[in-house]
């Protein structure tokens, strides 16, 4: 195993006198697909919110590619690439502009912009489709451009948060081989899903309740430990205890 | 199977859901701050500022005198300008070089010559003149000033035929029609409340109803049983009642604050403002009916709104001065109705029978205006 | 009338938008009272448009659709009282609260809370703590549930629930999907749209959709039933790699990833033995081969395949 990428020891984030994360340890080693679960409002969101640099932790250590989330959070911006469903691209640019746009965002200098893009477009098979503005493509495709947009840097981690959802179960597909290859190239991949089955993808997960996490580990071991066929079965029990309500 | 009888909970009325969506409209009104800020600080703070920028404008102009003869008459006159809230005596000069140097240096704004016959001209031909120089780098300015002292001249002579000058006197060629105080803070009252009015009606109607369509409540709504004449209407009802309390808003500013003359026919003014915001109901109906989202509902309401009542009310500029083109289409401008009646009403204090030109234009416009409403409202998507 | 006692009768359905754009073609089914018919398909389906032209918000192009015998064109006003809807994105107004939401939904659908309460009283139970604060800080979990509130305090006989599901974690999924239960067993036929496979096996019946057709339509057990793909699970070290390798041998058909595992259809009757020997000439040493009966995902991916092979 390599160099962990992504350390958590005893993160906490409080909100006044809400917890929202409350002392949570972990590690996840370059090139992993780590998932991170959790139902709505068991503080997924601020926990992937201070691994990306945008919120300070309030007690305990968080780093990502060996910078501290608390001293040095500009130097994280630099190394992690983010990725959402609900911002993802300029609708009203095309693809070859959202990609430049990204490229140069993300600190590339305008030749490598160049490369990267007719990299990108030919790797997703967008030759014919470079120029059309990203508002008329289909979400499959948007999705996975999105991903591309968010590598575009080969950062050390790419933060996904609910990536996929609602596309068919092919261009879904389409859209883990894209995260293999990722990892293959020893980027890794920190994701949060609502969706069970994708959590089967993950090398390893952790699912949070309450602000804690209450379970880690490889899928298949976490079904055997709880002795469920799903890990559906496991979340369910687990969230189950939680005593938080709302977001 | 016998389908089950549509209607069968329908154990309310057309009259509660209407006054259920009435309230509805008021909890989001009351809810956003923004949209209360803009509904009720709005008309205060352009009320305000209307209000100081134009009464300060001409308060306090400096003026010399330039009287090769002085004597009673010309004495009199100097020190009832100089007493005028509007302007301050700062001295006299021997020459007009001098009146020249005073404006120069932006010492005084208006020169009052009196020619060395005055006092005899003035009791013996029964016909005297003054000649006032104003500074017209500022024409609106110097417009206004030399109006003013043309009135205040006026006045003074008013009272001095009420003594020995009976007859004659000093001749006064440009009279301040419709506003004897002389405050020029009067004409923005129907002008702000035009505006306001304009603005509020159309833009609040429209963004309230795009916002369902956007959040989706919108087809919710129509696949409900109310009907839709009811939902037009729950929309339109909470903004006209907004809409008439900014009037009285503006009007108690207008009386309590601003000291505009008493004498306006409230009632008909009342009136006529709800026939005004019943076209801008309309106009916000028929944008919604139009644009699927609230950016382009606004940018619509300003753009192509509020640009054309600024233009064409005649409030920012006269009318008169206006190409023909322009002239004729700023006819089809339906605030520039409101400002005819509201001015005429506000400022000149005439009844209904002068005003009924424009209210029938207006009416005509805003039967027209539900109209298009009635027709372009979908009932599905 | 074909289709007599049946809650929603669908006939030949096709709707397009500014020509070229095929959102619906030639969709037909029948849900009957008191079932529960899931609509299954990804984004830009065609999902959204068949509920909205059942729900009378949308005009088909041809085809005709009636919800308890009334027309969906002409009748529609009547539809409209009759029917419970819940457009996708939990239509609520956020800025009114729970209580609030529910009541002005209760009024302008005719009726008051106090009357219908016994009908959404099981899951405005759990909303119950909250009913003073603002729907737009609900949890997703929540907001569905008082949208699904909304949708039946007027005591509908018919629910087309749009996408209910989505962005909501899996705790409140499963109760909402044990909420529907409850509803369908009351009597009222459902009709859902959700883009997730795992959420067929809550339905009686579902129509897999895409692209505007409908592809499959039977229970989950017919649909499987019909679909007997011969299908293996590949597992392997180095899963990209044994994907990869799979997927370049010859006699592949296709093959997609399911979690920590492959899926693998062969061309016509090949021997897996073939694509394990290949695997193992490609250095994959620890792989293993089993055959699988195929899930409702491999299911649609063999129809969309069979779809773009013709």
């Amino acid at each position: 195993m390599s160099e962990p990428v992504i350390v958590a020891e005893n993160l906490t984030r409080r909100f006044g006198d809400f917890t929202a994360v409350d002392a949570i340890s972990l590690e996840v080693s370059g090139g992993e697909i780590f998932g991170f679960l959790g139902a709505n409002g068991a503080g997924k969101t601020t926990a992937m919110r201070i691994f990306c640099g945008l919120l300070e932790p309030s007690s305990g250590r968080a780093s990502v590619a060996g910078f501290d989330a608390m001293t040095e959070p500009e130097k994280i911006k630099n190394e992690i690439g983010y990725m959402s469903q609900k911002f993802s691209l300029y609708s009203k640019l095309t693809v070859k502009e959202n990609i430049r746009f990204f490229a140069g965002v993300y600190g590339l200098s305008r030749k490598q912009a160049k490369e990267k893009t007719s990299e990108i477009v030919d790797q997703l098979g967008l030759a014919n489709t470079a120029d059309a503005l990203v508002t008329d493509l289909p979400l499959g495709w948007k999705q996975r451009i999105s991903f591309a947009v968010a590598t575009v840097h080969e950062p050390k981690v790419v933060f996904l948060d609910e990536p996929t959802g609602g596309v068919d179960p092919i261009v879904r597909r389409q859209f883990w081989d894209m995260i293999y290859e990722a990892a293959e190239r020893g980027i890794t991949v920190f994701v949060t899903t609502h969706y069970m089955d994708e959590a089967e993808y993950c090398d390893r997960i952790s699912i949070m309740v309450d602000g804690a996490i209450a379970a880690m580990g490889k899928p298949a071991d976490l079904c055997k430990q709880y002795a469920v066929p799903t890990i559906e079965d496991v979340f369910i029990s687990l969230a189950r205890k939680a005593t938080r309500h709302g977001d | 199977m016998a389908t089950e009888t549509p209607g069968k909970t329908h154990s309310v009325g057309g009259l509660t859901m209407f006054l259920a969506f009435v309230s509805k409209e008021a909890k989001h009104v009351l809810r956003d701050r923004r949209s209360l800020f803009i509904l009720l600080g709005l008309p205060i703070v352009m009320m305000t500022l209307f209000g100081f920028a134009l009464s300060n404008e001409v308060k306090n102009t400096n003026f010399v005198v330039l009287d090769q003869v002085p004597d009673a008459e010309t004495i009199a006159l100097t020190d009832r300008l100089a007493e005028s809230r509007y302007f301050t005596f700062v001295g006299r000069v021997e020459s007009e070089d001098e009146i020249t140097k005073f404006f120069r240096r932006g010492d005084a704004r208006l020169a009052v010559v009196f020619p060395s016959n005055f006092d005899h001209d003035l009791h013996h031909v029964h016909h005297a003149q003054v000649l006032l120089l104003a500074d017209d780098s500022d024409p609106n300015t110097a417009k206004t000033v030399t109006n003013y002292a043309t009135a205040i001249i006026g006045q003074h002579q008013v009272e001095m035929a009420n003594g020995q000058h009976r007859q004659g006197g000093i001749r006064v060629q440009t009279r301040m029609l419709y506003n004897p105080q002389l405050k020029s803070s009067y004409m923005f009252v129907p002008g702000v409340m035009t505006l306001l009015v304009m603005l509020l009606g159309a833009m609040m109607t429209s963004v309230s109803i795009v916002r369902e369509k956007e959040r989706g409540t919108m087809e919710i709504l129509l696949v409900s049983p109310m009907h839709p004449l009811l939902l037009i209407l729950g929309k339109a009802v909470p903004y006209m009642l907004l809409s008439l309390i900014d009037v009285v808003i503006i009007l108690l500013l207008s009386y309590g604050v601003l000291d505009l003359p008493w004498g306006a026919n409230i009632p008909l003014l009342m009136a006529e403002s709800l026939l005004f915001i019943l076209t801008t109901l309309a106009l916000g109906l028929v944008i919604s009916n139009g644009v699927e989202q609230q950016q382009t509902a606004m940018f619509i309401s300003l753009v192509g709104l509020l640009m054309p009542a600024l233009v064409f009310s005649g409030f920012m500029f006269p009318i008169e001065n206006m190409p023909m083109p322009l002239q004729v289409l700023g006819n089809v401008v339906p605030t520039r109705w409101f400002y005819e009646i509201a001015s005429k009403i506000m400022i000149k204090h005439v009844g209904f029978a002068s005003v009924v030109k424009p209210t029938l234009i207006l009416a005509g416009m805003t039967i027209l205006f539900m109209l298009v409403a009635w027709r372009t409202f979908r009932q599905r998507l | 009338m074909a289709g007599e006692g049946q809650a929603v009768v669908v006939d030949g359905i096709c709707k397009s938008y500014g020509g070229d754009v095929q959102a619906l073609q030639n969709v037909s089914f029948e849900v009957k009272p008191g079932e529960l018919f899931g609509l299954i398909g990804p984004d830009g389906a065609g999902k959204t448009t068949l509920l909205r032209i059942l729900t009378t918000l949308l005009l088909a192009d041809s085809g005709s659709a009636s919800v308890h015998g009334l027309d969906v064109r002409r009748e529609f006003s009547a539809i409209r009282g009759i029917v419970g809807y819940m457009p996708g994105k939990f239509s609520l107004y956020q800025d009114l609260s729970v209580e609030e939401n529910l009541n002005f939904f209760a009024t302008v659908f005719g009726t008051t809370v106090k009357a219908n309460y016994h009908l959404v009283e099981d899951i405005y139970r759990q909303l119950e703590p909250f009913k003073t604060r603002l729907a737009g800080n609900l949890s997703g979990g929540m907001k569905q549930k008082l949208a699904l509130c909304c949708a039946l305090i007027h005591a509908p006989t018919v629910l087309f629930l749009d996408e209910p599901t989505t962005g909501v974690d899996p705790v409140s999924r499963k109760d909402f999907w044990g909420m529907l239960g409850r509803l369908r067993d009351s009597g009222i036929a459902i009709v859902v749209s959700t883009p997730y496979m795992d959420e067929a096996a809550r339905c009686e019946r579902i129509a897999l959709i895409q692209k505007g057709q409908i592809i499959a339509m039977d229970s989950l057990a017919g649909i499987l039933a019909s679909n007997q793909t011969e299908t293996y699970a590949v597992r392997g070290e180095g899963l990209l790699g044994v994907l990869k390798a799979l997927r370049a041998y010859p006699e592949t058909r296709y093959c997609y990833a399911f979690g920590q595992e492959h899926h693998l259809v062969l061309k016509g009757d090949a021997d897996p033995k073939g694509a394990e020997s290949f695997l193992r000439a490609q250095g994959h040493q620890d792989v293993s081969f089993r055959r699988i009966e195929p899930t409702i995902e491999d299911v649609f991916i063999a129809l969309m395949q069979d779809q773009a092979d013709v």
